[in-house]
């Protein structure tokens, strides 16, 4: 068998979802060994199976540069990895999981029923549909422009259904090419990076400073942001995955800035607002005034890349976004935005009651803790040691999280509360 | 510089009718108002030709309806599924959704990978003989996308053959990663990309003796366009080819469950492939999911790169950065698919096609037309010497009322070509039928 390098271990069976306890498989295995096939002429294996890497068949096609530049694994996975070594060393524990952000409470029913119906759907003459357009669907991205981007100047045709922002980051960048130069904020979300290596963009990891090469790491303010972007001739790629956390009246989107149509593009999801983390829907802005340095259309590549390298999301969860955002939806939505805001308020004021000096939790679901002078990821280990909650260190994010733990606010209320009452008992 | 919109040799015909965003862009020239950044396009995607085959082939449905809006257009278009999921397969979904709003049935993230029990049951169903472990298999959203992503795995530096004529993705995805290097417009070629040509005189399969070396083999069977599939002798060929040059083979298996006879299903069957081959495959033909989007990649373990650095972990590196896994209730469909009355069922949808490919294979034949494939894939592909794919398919079209694929839209190699799709239903087929006996006879 080929050997494995540690830190790229494929540990497939590992989710980098997290669930507060080990929650039961979804569906029964009905999978049985049925071979539908002709029976084949008997396969010949001949060739034993490689002892050692030394003596394994190589291929002669020579390994992406760009992969080996990336740092170990990628950071959720990471994170389960030693989750699931630290449920191996204490078996009874009750791991509280928060660390990824991966929202727990079920889907509001308006919502599931308008899938379970499209689900029927398809197995009707009348409900069929093949392929749809790999855009998305009409009523869908309507519906978009309307609820979000109403009054903005953005249409429907800007609006490029995806099966979420992850993936969406990833088209972003196979879009831009290799000859651009990206600028990230640190601490950010780790797939702006970590794309950005795939695609060529950086250069190699510099171990002193903890940053990749080429790539410029910004410790702002959107109308100075857009501003910035004008005069520099750049493109912000807005991630606004979480615009309907917003307490104050902070903009929700980055369209909301006069002028930011021509030098930005939106990428959110309906991950964090309707519970779709598994149902995968999303989208991306890409409105028409944004222009290459050549004055092409940057919204024709991408619809380009759309066509050629994705073929629209499933059409299931896009009959879910519809009544997402269908009035009663778009209540229902609000409801458990609110209830994971509730949790928030509970671990902000937990660790300020503890002396901790806390960022977050007002318009977002995440705390950001502060932990002067000591490493995130011992902090961590602490954490995860001493009251078995699994939560993320901020050294993850970049290295301006050093120093800082996020806790996520997703979980089910007595998951939240505990967690919180185990934080109060370890730094009393 | 902005260029104008023209096409190149893959057609014969300039564009002419000029998209609302392109007149934006040209007012900006203009005008001189409105910002530019100073963000280069791509250059890849400026050697991406002008235009998506399929797009084109909607254009001109568009502009042959309006010319006549009472015509019953038949399209045979598309390789587009057509008939309703089976009920088993839809109510898993239906049932798996509505389960989302309570505690217990909720699910949010699941692995990148896929779920662990779907994993399983394509392992166990489709690779029983062969073998192919659980975790060599990732379940994606679809082949088109997973091309995308084996290729941003691989990278620019590598360079890539194809069969001629292809699936038009390998080589789209190949020139926006980099690889393909410029479009040559006399040859119809992208300069970098080795194209295998397959065509009646050598019976649909490559000669590899004078292919020249790549990194990459992109190979579809049953293959889309030409509907042949490989024999496991002509598999085995490509096997040690790939072994002696130390390349790797993509292998599309999207429609191995249309193949009637003994060729074989899976690179895997051939000894060796192992080590040198990629599988991707697909619910799309199979179940009919292609809006509901589900399919998967194999990566077995032996297969190393040239430093011996396994290329599994690599893909699993790009699964988990660059994708967040396939939908969970399009999982819940594919579990549904392959228990023993979904796997029952989806088998008698693919039958339904195959006497759809049956049918029209009949037909062609006893007018006298060049035919082949058909028999391992709902696909069939007439020969027309002497003739433009382009001028042919107009003229389907004009005379009949049925939109095909022109060869010529897969690569050179399948000028002189049209694809009928078998997907439609049955009432359809026949009315197709009926209109080129008309035309031909």
């Amino acid at each position: 068998m080929a050997a494995m390098n540690a830190n790229n271990l494929c540990t497939s069976t590992i989710s980098s979802s997290s669930s507060a306890f080990l929650a039961p498989t979804s569906f029964n295995s009905r999978a049985q060994s049925v071979p539908v096939r002709v029976k084949r002429i008997v396969v010949i294996r001949c060739v034993a199976a490689p002892q050692q890497e030394q003596t394994a068949y190589k291929t002669n096609v020579s390994r992406n540069a760009n992969m080996a530049k990336l740092q170990a694994g990628y950071l959720f996975p990471e994170i389960a990895r030693r989750r699931a070594a630290h449920l191996q060393k204490y078996p009874n524990a009750q791991v509280i999981s928060l660390g990824i952000g991966d929202t727990t409470e079920p889907i509001p029913e308006v919502i599931t029923s308008a899938m379970a119906k499209r689900s029927h759907g398809l197995s009707t003459l009348e409900g069929y549909s093949g392929y749809g357009a790999e855009q998305g669907e009409k009523l869908l991205r309507t519906a978009i422009a309307s609820t979000f981007y109403s009054n903005l100047g953005i249409e429907e045709d800007d609006i490029f259904v995806s099966d979420g922002a992850k993936c969406d980051i990833s088209r972003l960048q196979l879009l831009f090419g290799s000859n651009v130069t990206m600028a990230v904020q640190d601490p950010s979300y780790p797939a702006y990076v970590d794309s950005s290596v795939i695609m060529g963009q950086t250069g190699q990891f510099q171990k002193d400073v903890q940053k990749y090469g080429n790539i410029e790491y910004m410790r702002d303010q959107l109308t100075q942001l857009v501003k910035f972007a004008k005069e520099n001739g750049s493109i912000i790629v807005f991630d606004s995955a979480y615009a309907m956390y917003m307490s104050d009246d902070n903009p929700r989107s980055i369209f909301e800035i006069p002028g930011a149509k021509e030098v930005a593009i939106e990428t959110s999801s309906f991950s964090k607002y309707a519970g779709f983390t598994g149902v995968r829907l999303g989208w991306t802005v890409v409105p028409k005034q944004l222009l290459f340095s050549d004055g092409f259309p940057v919204a024709k590549d991408f619809n380009r890349i759309v066509c050629t390298c994705f073929n629209g999301a499933s059409n299931i969860p896009q009959a879910g976004g519809l009544a997402c955002l269908s009035p009663e939806g778009l209540k229902a939505m609000q409801e458990v935005i609110g209830f994971y805001k509730e949790n928030t308020k509970i671990i902000v004021d937990t660790f300020d009651s503890l002396g901790f000096k806390v960022y977050g939790g007002a318009n977002a679901p995440y705390v950001w803790v502060h932990f002067p002078g000591r490493s995130s990821w011992d902090v961590f280990s602490e954490i995860l040691e001493k009251t078995h909650v699994v939560t993320t260190p901020g050294s993850g994010f970049g290295p301006g999280g050093e120093g800082f733990i996020r806790v996520s606010a997703f979980g089910h209320r007595e998951n939240v509360l505990e967690a919180c009452r185990r934080f109060k008992e370890l730094y009393r | 510089m902005y260029k104008f919109l023209v096409c190149t040799s893959l057609s014969s015909f300039a564009v002419v009718s000029q998209p609302r965003i392109v007149q934006a862009s040209l007012r900006v020239q203009k005008d001189g108002v409105g910002h530019c950044t100073k963000v280069p396009r791509n250059v890849n995607m400026e050697r991406l030709q002008n235009h998506y085959l399929f797009y084109e082939i909607s254009r001109r449905k568009l502009e042959h309806i309006e010319k006549y809006p009472n015509a019953k257009v038949i399209s045979l278009g598309i390789g587009d599924t057509t008939e309703p999921l089976p009920e088993i397969i839809a109510s898993s979904m239906a049932k798996y959704a509505q389960a989302l709003s309570t505690p217990e049935g909720y699910r949010g993230y699941g692995p990148e990978q896929g779920n662990k029990e779907l994993r399983k049951a394509i392992a166990d169903s489709f690779y029983q003989d062969v073998p192919v472990k659980e975790t060599e298999v990732f379940v994606t959203d679809g082949s088109q996308c997973d091309i995308s992503r084996l290729q941003l795995l691989l990278g620019s530096n590598v360079t890539v053959a194809v069969q001629d004529p292809t699936f038009p993705a390998y080589i789209d995805s190949s020139v926006i990663i980099g690889q393909a290097g410029d479009f040559k417009d006399e040859a119809g070629k992208c300069g970098n990309i080795e194209y295998m040509k397959c065509s009646a005189q050598n019976n649909f399969f490559p000669d590899l003796e004078n292919t020249s070396r790549a990194d990459i083999i992109f190979f579809c069977s049953p293959n889309n366009p030409t509907g042949h599939a490989a024999t496991w002798k002509q598999l085995k060929k490509l096997v040690d080819f790939a072994r002696d040059n130390g390349s790797i083979i993509i292998f599309d298996s999207a429609y191995a469950s249309y193949v009637m006879d003994d060729c074989p299903r899976s690179i895997f069957e051939i000894p060796g492939a192992r080590e040198v081959a990629i599988e991707v495959s697909s619910f799309s033909k199979f179940a009919g999911f292609t809006g509901v989007r589900l399919g998967w990649t194999v990566v077995p373990d032996e297969l190393l790169f040239s430093n011996g650095f396994p290329v599994i972990n690599d893909f699993d590196r790009i699964v988990c950065t660059c994708f967040n896994g396939a939908s969970n209730i399009a999982q819940a469909g594919g579990l549904a698919c392959l228990s023993s009355e979904g796997l029952k069922a989806a088998e008698s949808l693919v039958h339904h096609y195959m006497d759809n490919a049956k049918m029209l294979v009949e037909t062609f034949t006893s007018l006298g037309l060049e035919v082949y494939g058909g028999t391992n894939a709902p696909y069939v592909w007439v020969r027309f010497p002497g003739t433009k794919s382009w001028d042919v398919f107009s003229e389907i079209l004009e005379k009949t009322h049925i939109i095909t694929v022109p060869g010529s839209g897969f690569g050179p190699g399948g000028e002189e070509y049209i694809r009928f799709s078998a997907y439609g239903n049955r009432k359809c087929i026949l009315e197709a039928s009926q209109r080129m006996k008309t035309l031909f006879s």
